[in-house]
């Protein structure tokens, strides 16, 4: 047994000294990548990773999956043919605000990296924008979707989806004109993304709304919210929020007898919802800026991406393969560092798979479409488009 | 700050009834607590994990009884009993080995309670993370393929099949109440009830008592101190069990990291009732449930944990000792 103080000074004398050895040893792996030229021989640029920023691993974990493997495949795609292969970094926030500061960090401090498929939710994207302003790293967003990340002026940040300013007026104008509902009951999760788009919806819809209740992310009983659902007799229900307590209030509302219409945005439409809701989610309607990958357009996104992952791809997998593309035809030019990336992405004027990609001073993006899905025989199913 | 009342009121009946299933899980983990705190004045911190063990445990049983049929009539009471057994027996293991290896060996070396509250904090976390990295687990000992339903998707809510038709037994006022509501209510009042007897009238609840009042002299009169102490462990074990068995029932989904607020709250529950009182747990567990219900209907459910905080602050204000006040090692014959 180590008794003796001496003992106890030596072994921390040498942890100290392993940590700093350590911590030396990570920097010089770092400094290697920013000392490397770009090949004066070949057309595209060597050396340069692109970075998926969002949830691998967490309660939205679900969410993250298909937008990893959308730019994934993007960057398989373009290593096959390349001379230098692009890197493909994965930075996992679990989806949260809280860890995002200092990952983007990280991130802005690996030189290696000069474009970002991300971040993916929109409180994480309010987090990290500032340091990726500042850093000069351009990101584009596949699935946030708050509309006021776009007002911070941030020259770095685009999004290549339509954000709640046209989902949420979109998802109001379905409950007003396709569902025909004449009261509708509002949940938000306090969120970020969800506060922000129930609150549009809420504005929209105006007086049909009879109620309105915040809820907590990581909650689990509901019971004040489905009396007040029921109490106020609303014929609809629209929740602003992610998939894992959707799932549970939709649950809970079936269970107590409500029979309304349960309406959702696009944080919701995740098989984890299916999976946590059972029979309770059938019927519900989601909304989604995101497109159906039975839509022509991604027919062969749709194949190649079966074809690597054995699945059909997931809730933004196309809009990431969109944003991964957009970075990886400029490192095919030569582009090798974040200001002419960045320069690129400003001017960049293609056809991706889901849509025209161009983004305006802010960020956004000039062609938007919002779909919506019905969840019909435990399967998430595409309804039309809203017009 | 708009104040809801006129929901509240014409919602009462409803508020009050959930609220008080809510309140009887709240009540039978703060169970474990106030145990473990009256006879070793230790703050069991792991015991929400002891709870969250208690919900996989039965998700899994049912998970794997069920399959994709969906039994009917007396498969289902045996599937839930089974259920049942199954958490209540994970739960208690779970709690013996932490009694095992977290504390004993600290109560032996008479540790300042300090420590041990480190060590139980540090538990708490190892049990939680070990669940919520199930799958890695699994590929140890290369079972991660057989088992994937099981330990497949480790960090995010897994839920339980649905059997159990929740239908409406009667009304009282205009609220609806519902079966399980019901059942999580009587059931959680009857456990209660059972450990109060065995607590007040058996030999080993008599040792219980004593050792809670004062240690040495219970071992002097014959009292093993280990075996008591087991033995506590064993109790606030089996009614986590039983908690986690009806929380399942009720919400129907869990996940590794649920053990956290729930254990917060039911910590919050028995120091609301009189930490170290068994019916003080049954007390402020219910109160809790019910206020915090009441408390998000009138300032709506964004408040809800602001509501329950608020009134431990208060109760504790006007009586530092709880509601029912007296410990364990008080309580009369």
């Amino acid at each position: 047994m180590i008794r003796t103080t001496r003992s106890w000074r030596i072994a921390a004398a040498a942890v100290a000294a392993g940590l700093t050895l350590a911590a030396c040893g990570t920097t010089d792996d770092e400094g290697g990548d920013s000392d490397s030229e770009s090949a004066a021989g070949g057309d595209a640029a060597c050396d340069v990773s692109l970075a998926f920023f969002g949830p691998q691993t967490g309660p939205a974990a679900g969410l993250g999956q298909p937008i990893i493997q959308g730019a994934q495949l993007a960057i398989d795609q373009y290593n096959a043919d390349a001379e230098c292969e692009v890197g493909y970094e994965l930075i996992d926030s679990q989806g949260s605000p809280d860890q995002a500061p200092s990952l983007a960090t990280e991130a802005a401090g690996n030189e290696a990296i000069i474009g970002v498929v991300g971040p993916a939710f929109s409180g994480e994207s309010d987090a990290a924008g500032p340091i990726f302003a500042e850093a000069g790293l351009p990101t584009i967003s596949p699935s946030a979707t708050n509309p006021t990340l776009a007002e911070n002026g941030w020259d770095t940040f685009h999004r290549a989806l339509g954000n709640d300013a046209t989902q949420g007026p979109a998802a109001a104008k379905y409950i007003a004109e396709t569902l025909q509902a004449k009261s509708v009951f509002v949940i938000d999760d306090a969120s970020e993304y969800g506060a922000g788009l129930a609150g549009i919806v809420e504005d929209e819809l105006g007086d049909t709304v009879v109620g309105q209740d915040t809820i907590q992310v990581g909650d689990t009983d509901f019971s004040a919210t489905v009396t007040a659902v029921t109490s106020s007799k609303a014929d609809t229900v629209f929740f602003g929020g992610y998939y894992a307590e959707a799932a549970l209030i939709v649950s809970q509302l079936r269970d107590r007898g409500y029979e309304g219409t349960f309406v959702v945005a696009d944080g919701v439409k995740d098989p984890g919802f299916l999976e946590g809701a059972k029979d309770a989610a059938e019927g519900t309607i989601i909304t989604c800026p995101c497109i159906p990958a039975e839509d022509p357009a991604v027919a062969d996104f749709a194949a190649a991406y079966e074809e690597e992952f054995g699945e059909a791809p997931g809730t933004y997998a196309a809009e990431a393969y969109d944003a991964a593309n957009i970075f990886l035809e400029g490192i095919a030019t030569g582009i090798d560092n974040r200001e002419d990336l960045l320069t690129w992405v400003n001017e960049y004027d293609e056809q991706g798979v889901t849509k025209q990609l161009k983004f305006d001073e802010t960020g956004e993006p000039a062609d938007v479409h919002v779909y919506a899905y019905s969840v019909e025989g435990g399967e998430i199913v595409s309804d039309q488009e809203i017009e | 700050m708009d104040l809801n009342f006129s929901f509240f009121f014409s919602n009462f009946p409803e508020l009050t009834i959930t609220g008080l299933a809510f309140g009887a899980i709240y009540a039978l983990i703060a169970l474990g607590y106030t145990m473990v705190y009256g006879v070793l004045q230790l703050i069991n911190f792991a015991h929400s994990e002891v709870f969250m063990y208690g919900t996989f445990a039965c998700l899994w049983f049912t998970m794997a009884m069920v399959g994709d049929g969906n039994p009917g009539g007396v498969k289902t009471l045996a599937i839930l009993l089974g259920a049942l057994l199954a958490a209540m027996a994970m739960s208690a293991v779970v709690a013996l080995i932490l009694e095992r290896v977290a504390y004993r060996p600290l109560i032996k070396r008479n540790a300042p309670r300090l420590i041990a509250l480190i060590s139980a904090i540090g538990a708490s976390f190892v049990l939680a993370e070990l669940m919520g990295l199930r799958d890695r687990v699994a590929g140890w000992v290369g079972l991660d393929d057989d088992l994937r339903d099981y330990v497949g998707r480790a960090r995010i809510n897994n839920s339980m099949p649905n059997i159990v038709d929740n239908k409406v037994l009667f009304q009282v006022g205009n609220a609806d109440v519902r079966m399980v509501d019901l059942i999580v209510i009587i059931s959680a009042v009857v456990m209660m009830v059972a450990v109060d007897q065995f607590v007040r009238r058996s030999r080993l609840g008599r040792g219980i008592r004593a050792t809670a009042q004062d240690p040495e002299t219970a071992a002097l009169m014959g009292v093993n101190s280990t075996r008591v102490i087991q033995l506590t462990f064993l109790l606030g074990g089996l009614m986590a069990g039983v908690a986690a068995f009806l929380y399942m029932l009720k919400i129907e989904v869990t996940k590794f990291d649920a053990g956290f607020l729930l254990g917060v709250k039911a910590f919050t529950a028995a120091v609301l009732g009189g930490i170290g009182n068994l019916r003080g747990a049954l007390v402020g567990g219910l109160v809790l449930g019910v206020v915090e219900n009441w408390g998000s209907a009138i300032l709506g459910t964004e408040w809800r944990h602001v509501v329950a905080f608020v009134l431990l602050v208060v109760i504790l204000l006007f009586r530092p000792t709880g509601i029912l006040g007296e410990s364990l090692g008080k309580a009369r014959t």
